[in-house]
């Protein structure tokens, strides 16, 4: 499974096919080699190569054209993966799975356009807290009537007793679980 | 009564839990019809939800083109968390081919104009990724705004759309240009990192606006010093480098107004200098630093002594242990290599031992940087270098390979006997992998060299009866065995130890060639018309080449059998023509340094490289033949126009009507073309074949 972005117009055949060419020439290399892999019919001919670094159970994997610095991809992996690591702490594999649009936020706020935008990890999570925040208290306001419902439905309401005895007026009051 | 709607992890939930490929699919097609009629009549509250799983079964391969007009509505929503998704559908989803991208537009300008920080960084977001010419266009005047908005977030964010804005539509730097200036003033990182790309972008596409930022070479030169002194950033440093992506983009920019300018190469000199011998190096960063700062000294008019640390400065890192350096450092060598020759030469032993890399990375650069670096002082040793390698190479590599050698070959042989033993030993060791016009060159090589004929045919005879499953060997030692058997029987020869080969052995040879399975049909053609030949080069009757033509008479391969029929009329009607017609090659004239690409493509277009130039007037005597060879009456003609081309004037007959002469093709020798593409063999012949 992956999550990609193409920054330029192309089929979706076309765009399965990279990725399956990408995985294929990714997953055939060896541990001690180098970050850098050219050939591939398919992605964009001589002038582009693929960069990518291994993380335990995963591959990062940047294509770029010449006008990149190989090197510098490098750092900029790195910083993507710290960021991922601080926005969803300590993350793993499961949580990007999960959370694939969280990625591509977190990733809009690195490059745009295929170019880099920002490499300072504290702006990029600041920026991502906030708009987290954000949707937070959109779905909060919006969310409202639904869980009262399901707060009604969820009352444990004790039995009504058939005959009321008038001598003892101390009705109990329910025990209504508290709106959050 | 509606379903409740799954939310996007338990939809990923349900996809995980497929055990097959068919069960994903039908997993994904019902979600799809939910998420369909979600969008025709359900809540908008939950919309974003919809989309956001379509876009994640969108990611896994499976169509969601239903959901675009969901991105406008959603986008066309007031609330962020609808904006979010719907801006990333945008990005995913539409492109300039769909038509719906441009109803985004009018939204992108609302959300420009009036959204928040997050709504227009969403909006710009956008349309830096996928807008078109006509977007960028209309919401030009909208992104020039931005770029004085007093937050640094969307200002970022402007200015690299105002890059993406350039890239679809030029006109749009007069737009742009006048904010540099004051942009370059900013603090944020970020801003500087983005106008820097820009100011790039503009210059690389004006020259005036190259000559106009000149201007701000200084400052440039002062940011970068200020930098690598201050340290002051821990939040922008990367393992002790202070913002190494802005660092790169500054060398790369100065790279750009320094290069073929003095005043400023001298400016950024004492800089440059500083960079290259203060660059902490234990680190990636710090490299990637390093390398910026030496392509840009070897790039613009520096000092020559800062030149030669720069090209130093690579050599020492070919001898990096990281892999990652030396990738680098044989990237880099590469681009130097036409400018920088004798620098790039000094470190050619290093180049050639990264030859043996086992990671193909690196030993593609290497034979790559291997191939620019042969020359005629050492293209034997070099030669020697690479053929090793060709023997042991990956096999994406061998094409890349044999056919280099065969270029430098071509280009700097020292003597033809070499040059024929270099082609001779690239096609034993990778046959499978030359060129189609590998045979095609080689006979023509050794056509051309009427000294080296007995050694050719010796040393091609030796290798044919080594191995016949190398199909270019095996055809060129096929035509030179037909074209120089006398010679081979003849027995001595200067150059190469005697050897004594019977007939009778020749014959069986070209014979095996013909029956093996792994020989191709051209290969069997040629083989065949090798025997042909030798009908008139060998002193012994002919009767076991007239067997095997007959036998051939009724091959079920078309091709062969027209041939061997053709063949076989020649012997019985035509005996007294035979002479003539199997006549050696005369010495064909070199048409350019290399094949066409297209030649090498069309068959055809090769068939008509047989004929020598000029190819006009003997069109015209061709057409003559043609009405000659109608009628047996008019045999007594034949032998004139037939000289000097007798196969190929054939041929060349056939391909008058299918196309023109090409202007200046490498000649290929007429037994060779016949051979070459069987399917074009004359009708004309077959009208022979009453």
């Amino acid at each position: 499974q992956s999550s990609t972005r193409h920054d330029t117009a192309q089929s979706e055949d076309t765009q399965q096919q990279i990725i399956r060419e990408t995985f294929h020439l990714v997953s055939k290399r060896d541990e001690n080699v180098c970050n850098f892999l050219e050939g591939g019919l398919l992605i964009g001919g001589s002038d582009n190569k693929l960069i990518y670094r291994h993380y335990a159970t995963l591959y990062f994997v940047f294509c770029v054209d010449s006008s990149e610095s190989e090197l510098g991809i490098l750092d900029l992996i790195q910083v993507f993966v710290e960021t991922l690591d601080k926005c969803f702490e300590n993350v793993c594999e499961l949580d990007l799975i999960f959370h694939v649009d969280k990625v591509h936020n977190i990733l809009a706020e690195m490059v745009m356009g295929g170019m880099v935008l920002e490499t300072n990890m504290n702006e990029i999570v600041t920026q991502i807290d906030a708009q987290n925040k954000l949707e937070k208290s959109e779905a909060g306001l919006a969310g409202a009537p639904a869980r009262a419902v399901s707060a009604v439905k969820n009352m444990n309401l004790p039995e009504i007793p058939r005959n009321i005895n008038i001598g003892d007026i101390s009705i109990k009051v329910p025990n209504l679980p508290s709106f959050k | 009564m509606l379903v409740p709607s799954l939310k996007v992890q338990d939809l990923i939930e349900e996809i995980r839990g497929a055990k097959t490929q068919a069960q994903e699919r039908e997993v994904i097609q019902k979600e799809c019809a939910h998420i369909r009629a979600s969008f025709r009549d359900g809540d908008p509250l939950h919309r974003h939800r919809q989309l956001a799983k379509l876009l994640y079964v969108h990611m896994l391969g499976y169509p969601a083109h239903f959901g675009q007009m969901e991105c406008l509505k959603l986008i066309a929503s007031p609330r962020f968390t609808d904006k979010r998704v719907g801006y990333l559908g945008a990005m995913l989803l539409l492109d300039e081919r769909q038509d719906a991208h441009l109803l985004i537009t009018n939204s992108i300008k609302n959300d420009l104009s009036q959204g928040t920080q997050a709504v227009q960084g969403l909006a710009l977001c956008t349309l830096s990724t996928m807008g078109s010419a006509e977007m960028c266009r209309d919401l030009a005047t909208e992104v020039e705004k931005l770029l004085l908005q007093p937050s640094p977030y969307v200002r970022k964010k402007a200015v690299l759309t105002a890059v993406h804005m350039i890239r679809k539509v030029p006109e749009l730097s007069t737009v742009f240009l006048p904010p540099c200036a004051q942009l370059l003033h900013e603090r944020h990182h970020g801003i500087l990192l983005g106008t820097i790309t820009l100011i790039m972008e503009l210059c690389e596409r004006s020259p005036a606006a190259l000559k106009h930022f000149r201007k701000v070479v200084p400052q440039l030169v002062q940011i970068l010093r200020t930098l690598l002194t201050t340290g002051y950033s821990t939040e922008h440093s990367i393992s002790g480098v202070s913002d190494p992506f802005l660092q790169v983009q500054i060398l790369r920019l100065l790279r750009i107004l320094g290069r073929n300018h003095e005043e400023s190469s001298e400016t950024m000199n004492d800089l440059l200098a500083q960079v290259a011998t203060n660059t902490d190096t234990s680190r990636n960063a710090g490299n990637a630093v390093l390398f910026e700062t030496v392509l840009t000294i070897l790039d613009i008019r520096s000092a020559a002594g800062l030149r030669v640390l720069a090209v130093n400065i690579l050599g020492r890192f070919l001898l990096n242990s990281d892999k990652n350096i030396r990738y680098v450092a044989l990237t880099s060598l590469l681009r130097l290599v036409q400018s920088d020759h004798s620098a790039v030469q000094r470190h050619r032993p290093t180049v050639v031992e990264c030859l043996q890399e086992p990671d193909t990375s690196l030993s593609r650069r290497a034979l790559e940087l291997s191939l620019a670096l042969v020359n005629s002082s050492n293209v034997r040793a070099m030669t020697q270098e690479l053929q090793g390698f060709l023997q042991s190479c990956p096999t994406d590599l061998r094409a890349d390979c044999a056919s280099g050698i065969l270029l430098a070959a071509e280009r700097y042989a020292p003597t033809k006997r070499w040059h024929i033993d270099t082609i001779l030993r690239v096609l034993t060791t990778a046959g499978a992998h030359v060129r189609d016009d590998a045979v095609a060159n080689l006979t023509q090589l050794i056509g051309g060299a009427q000294e080296l004929h007995a050694y050719s045919v010796r040393r091609l005879y030796c290798a044919l009866a080594e191995d016949i499953s190398q199909q270019p060997l095996v055809q060129v030692a096929a035509w030179c065995i037909g074209e120089y058997g006398d010679l081979l029987l003849e027995g001595s020869c200067e150059e190469i130890e005697p050897l004594q080969v019977e007939e009778e052995e020749v014959l069986a040879l070209l014979e095996r060639v013909l029956q093996s399975h792994m020989s191709l049909p051209a290969t069997r053609g040629y083989a065949l018309t090798a025997l042909m030949k030798l009908s008139t080069r060998l002193r012994g009757d002919n009767n076991r080449i007239r067997q095997v033509v007959s036998i051939y008479g009724s091959c079920l391969d078309v091709e062969l059998q027209q041939r061997a029929v053709e063949y076989d009329t020649l012997f019985r009607k035509y005996d007294h023509m035979r002479a003539a017609i199997l006549e050696k090659m005369p010495l064909v004239e070199r048409g350019g340094p290399q094949v066409d690409e297209e030649a090498k493509e069309s068959k055809e277009a090769r068939l008509l490289e047989a004929a020598p130039v000029p190819t006009e007037p003997q069109a015209s005597k061709l057409l003559d033949l043609l009405d000659l060879l109608d009628g047996p009456s008019e045999d007594a003609q034949h032998p004139r126009p037939l000289d000097p081309s007798p196969g190929g004037a054939l041929v060349h007959l056939l391909d008058l009507p299918c196309a023109p002469p090409p202007a200046a093709r490498t000649e290929v020798p007429m037994a060779s073309s016949l051979l070459c593409a069987p399917h074009h063999i004359p009708v004309l012949v077959g009208k022979w074949v009453h």
